[in-house]
């Protein structure tokens, strides 16, 4: 049986709906992230395993016993806000210590354990401290040693680092990451930031409008995405109007040159489709024996530091725009702007989104 | 976890509002004793007084406004931009009207101000002055802090730049930069200070003025009816004072708080 | 700010050093032996209890009232109304204070009739408003609204996220109003309780409307020395406005302790 389990549970607030039919079972110890654009029912469902809202229909199961109506203080689950939500008027010691105090534990106890995580979020000597006397980062691993310092089952985060500065954002989520594997605990963690729940989940559900969009790893949800919506959320995409030339054969026109596509797509000809490319899939020159090859007009070339990412119009000056990325290497030949060239890319790379089957991950393993 | 406890805050709240409106359903209940009903209301406008009255409170009062930006407003201004340490301390001078009660603040005023070299008390003019000097001075916490909530709002140091690179000086900045840009703030500040003026009884009266709330007080002997009458026109008056208040403050993040003269 | 020095520290000055003088503009401490004389200690116990009472009474039941209309799940609108409300009530004391609650619970008030109507006459229980519980209980309506609107921002500070994140953690709504809400909003409400003090205990016009005199407040003796009804030197008036302003010094001296106290996880 699962650890964690969500069945069916559903979420109106008025006649809106907010989560609609949300199915999960999570095993002991896993990392799963919700991933979503805000407003898409992402943190309610964080907030309802929480229980600081109650499903309007549907059943939450935790170890095997119900908790859905249960109130958020008699449910052993730690949560982390995104604004912190440190105890302003109590020290970072108090702070940590307080789900144990509440407990009634023993203060030698208490003083132990929090000791053990000052040490765990490797602050050991800012017990004594106020939380404004820390910075942004320093106050999200206090919130995290606070939410585990009382054992709970579950740990949940709620956009835990959208709070933060972009370098202390990777180095902190790194460290959840090694604390969660240490201590394997059962984590959910929402975010809107695809890159963090990439980088760190086993699974990630991804939702849209109150709908789960797709369930998977994270390679499954960025290479085999089942919806447009997953496709064009998870990762640059470069999305390029076509027509359809001949579906049997997988080919279709983009700007006047015919492209060859593995994954299967059905349409007749001349039917007008998008096709969803990803930036690193392309390259510069004709590639490997093969790849479909276009030509185009580069508009710009913008370094961003391991890669280079330039946008090219293909077939000319007002052609469907190509983002593609190239590692910066010193040997890199960069292109020139306004300069005419040839651009690759495998025909296993796009993917037709109006017409998307089932499970494309099957169809590209039939192909190889 | 509040809403399981809805209807202890309902009772709460009624509770409250009962306190609250029942003395002004019996001030109306008593002003409408008098024979007929409506003598008390036309009566006390058929009262030369209360007209003389009201418009002298209403005039004080518009001078201690006129006064009281003209001094605070340069004033909360130039700490911002300038003296932003002494802020405690000009804080701290604004608060203390709150710390002197009105009785003995006029105490200190006619003290100091009835002999040569400064017998401002002996002539009419001269209290007149008096009595706006002194409500400039109680209404300097609510003015003050309007102002400099006003300000706080804006980027007074790029503007007055942005403002002195174009070419303005100090006044310029002042009247249309400045404020403008506080305008809403001041405003609120404003009604507040008419509200008080109109309101206040102990310093009027000690400095023998013929304002609104003496006036109010004395009418008491001669017609009850007419006095609960000129009650209520002065709850009303600051009601209206009130809703204009929240009216022009109206999505903006000025809220000053509140207290009159008792 | 040299305005304010004219106008308020000048003044203020002067009444302390006129204090020290006698008729003549010798220094004497003479005025101050009134302070030893049964009428004044009254007076200032007098003025000192109902202020206190006023005060924290008005901080409970006001904090009450703030809370019920912003956090008490009632309607969005009766929350602006109150507050508009507060800011007409707090201003609205003095004369018509005291007359409205003579016409609601003097002797012959709507309310004191309505009870005496079905059976239950106050003033036959001792009650009457022109005693210390009546003013009290006028002090209230505008002692109430001045608290609502004191402590309304800070309740509006109050972060969802510390409520539930002590739930989260498994505390109970007890626990969670005695470790953390009422700890942060101490400092506020400590202000508030300091500046309902000091509003109470200047008040003057409303007492000497409703009771004439018959309560013995500082305020009402400072005004009688003022008006010259009762003609002592004008010194002893002096001596007990400076005293007020030392109560006033003293209980701004104990809040600046409390507050420090209470403060002391700020910035």
């Amino acid at each position: 049986m699962a650890f964690l389990e969500l069945t069916g549970v559903q979420k109106r607030f008025g006649p809106s709906v907010a989560v609609a039919d949300f199915n999960l079972a999570m095993e002991a110890g896993e990392f799963v992230s919700f991933l979503g654009p805000s407003g898409c029912g992402k943190t309610t469902t964080l907030r309802m395993i929480a229980g600081f809202e109650v499903p309007t229909e549907g059943q939450i199961m935790l170890e095997g016993s119900d908790i859905t109506n249960r109130p958020p203080n008699k449910r052993n689950v730690g949560m982390v806000f995104q604004s912190y939500a440190l105890f302003p008027n109590m020290t970072v010691a108090d702070n940590i210590g307080f789900g144990l105090r509440v407990r009634k534990r023993p203060a030698d106890q208490i003083r132990k354990r929090v000791g053990e995580l000052l040490e765990l979020i490797n602050l050991p000597d800012k017990g004594g401290r106020y939380p404004y006397q820390l910075s942004g980062g320093q106050q999200q691993r206090i919130a995290l040693a606070r939410a585990l310092a009382f054992e709970p089952q579950v740990l949940l985060l709620d956009e835990p680092l959208s709070a933060l500065d972009a370098k202390i954002r990777v180095a902190l989520r790194v460290e959840i990451r090694s604390i969660q594997r240490q201590l394997g605990i059962t984590t959910v963690y929402v975010t809107h930031d695809q890159e963090e729940a990439l980088s760190l989940s086993d699974r990630v559900v991804v939702m849209s409008e109150g709908h789960v969009e797709q369930i998977g790893t994270p390679f499954e949800v960025y290479n085999f995405p089942k919806t447009p919506f997953v496709a064009s959320f998870v990762g640059t995409l470069n999305v390029l109007p076509a027509s359809v030339v001949d579906a049997g054969r997988g080919e279709v026109m983009i700007a006047g040159q015919t492209v060859r596509i593995a994954r299967r797509f059905e349409g007749g000809s001349g039917k007008s489709v998008n096709i969803a490319l990803r930036p690193e899939m392309v390259k510069l020159g004709d590639g490997p024996e093969g790849s479909n090859r276009v030509s185009g007009k580069v508009i710009d070339v913008s370094f961003l530091g391991s890669i280079v990412r330039m946008r090219v119009a293909v077939g000319g000056e007002n052609g469907p725009i190509v983002s593609l990325d190239e590692f910066n290497e010193p040997t890199l030949k960069l292109p020139e702007v306004g300069e005419t060239l040839t651009i690759n890319f495998p025909a296993d790379g796009p993917l037709v989104l109006d017409s998307a089957p089932a499970d494309p991950a099957e169809v590209l393993l039939a192909e190889a | 976890m509040s809403r399981r406890f809805r209807l202890l805050w309902w009772i709460v709240f009624l509770i409250g509002a009962v306190y609250f409106f029942l003395p002004l359903v019996a001030t109306f209940q008593f002003s409408l004793r008098d024979v007929p009903p409506t003598a008390a209301y036309t009566d006390l406008l058929a009262n030369g007084e209360f007209l003389s009255t009201l418009t002298y409170s209403g005039t004080i009062g518009l001078a201690t406004v006129i006064l009281s930006v003209a001094l605070v407003v340069p004033t909360a201004f130039w700490v911002r931009l300038r003296l932003p340490r002494a802020r405690p301390y000009i804080e701290f001078i604004t608060l203390l009207p709150f710390m002197v009660p009105p009785v003995v603040f006029v105490f200190g005023l006619i003290t100091t101000y009835s002999r040569p070299p400064l017998a401002l008390t002996s002539t009419d003019r001269g209290s007149d002055f008096l009595l706006v000097a002194a409500y400039v001075v109680l209404s300097l916490p609510y003015m003050y802090r309007a102002a400099d909530t006003g300000l706080s709002a804006i980027d007074v140091r790029s503007l007055t730049e942005a403002a002195q690179s174009l070419g303005a000086g100090w006044p310029t900045i002042l009247m249309k930069v400045i404020l403008p840009n506080v305008r809403v703030a001041v405003l609120s500040g404003a009604f507040l200070t008419l509200a008080i003026v109109l309101g206040e009884f102990t310093i009027a009266l000690f400095l023998a003025r013929p304002a609104f709330a003496p006036f109010l007080g004395l009418l008491g002997d001669a017609d009850p009816f007419q006095q609960s009458a000129g009650a209520l026109v002065s709850f009303g008056l600051t009601w209206i004072a009130m809703i204009v208040i929240s009216l022009i403050g109206r999505g903006s993040q000025t809220r000053i708080t509140v207290a009159g003269a008792r | 700010m040299a305005f304010a020095t004219a106008f308020l520290l000048i003044p203020t000055a002067k009444l302390i050093i006129g204090s020290f003088q006698d008729s003549n503009g010798q220094f004497t401490t003479e005025n101050y032996a009134d302070f030893g004389s049964k009428l004044v200690v009254n007076a200032y116990e007098t003025s000192i209890e109902i202020s206190l009472v006023t005060a924290v009474g008005a901080a409970i039941f006001g904090f009450l009232l703030a809370y019920a209309v912003i956090s008490g799940g009632l309607p969005k609108p009766i929350r602006a109304a109150v507050l508009t409300f507060s800011g007409v009530a707090s201003n609205f004391a003095g004369i018509p204070l005291a007359l409205a609650f003579v016409f609601t619970a003097g002797r012959v008030g709507l309310l004191t009739v309505f009870l005496r109507g079905i059976g239950f006459d106050p003033y036959k229980t001792g009650f009457t408003l022109y005693s210390k519980i009546g003013l009290e209980l006028v002090y209230f309506y505008f002692q109430l609204p001045l608290m609502i609107l004191i402590i309304a921002p800070a309740i509006d500070g109050l972060k969802r996220e510390w409520r539930e994140a002590a739930e989260n953690l498994g505390a109970t709504t007890f626990q969670f109003w005695r470790r953390i809400a009422l700890p942060i909003l101490m400092p506020s409400i400590l202000g508030a309780i300091m500046l309902l003090f000091g509003n109470a205990f200047g008040a003057q016009a409303t007492a000497y409307q409703l009771t004439g005199g018959l309560i013995n407040l500082v305020t009402l003796l400072v005004g009688d020395e003022l008006s010259g009804d009762v003609l002592h030197s004008p010194g002893k008036g002096l001596a007990l406005a400076v005293g007020m302003i030392v109560v006033m010094a003293i209980a701004l001296a104990g809040y600046a302790i409390l507050q420090r106290r209470a403060e002391r996880w700020r910035r």
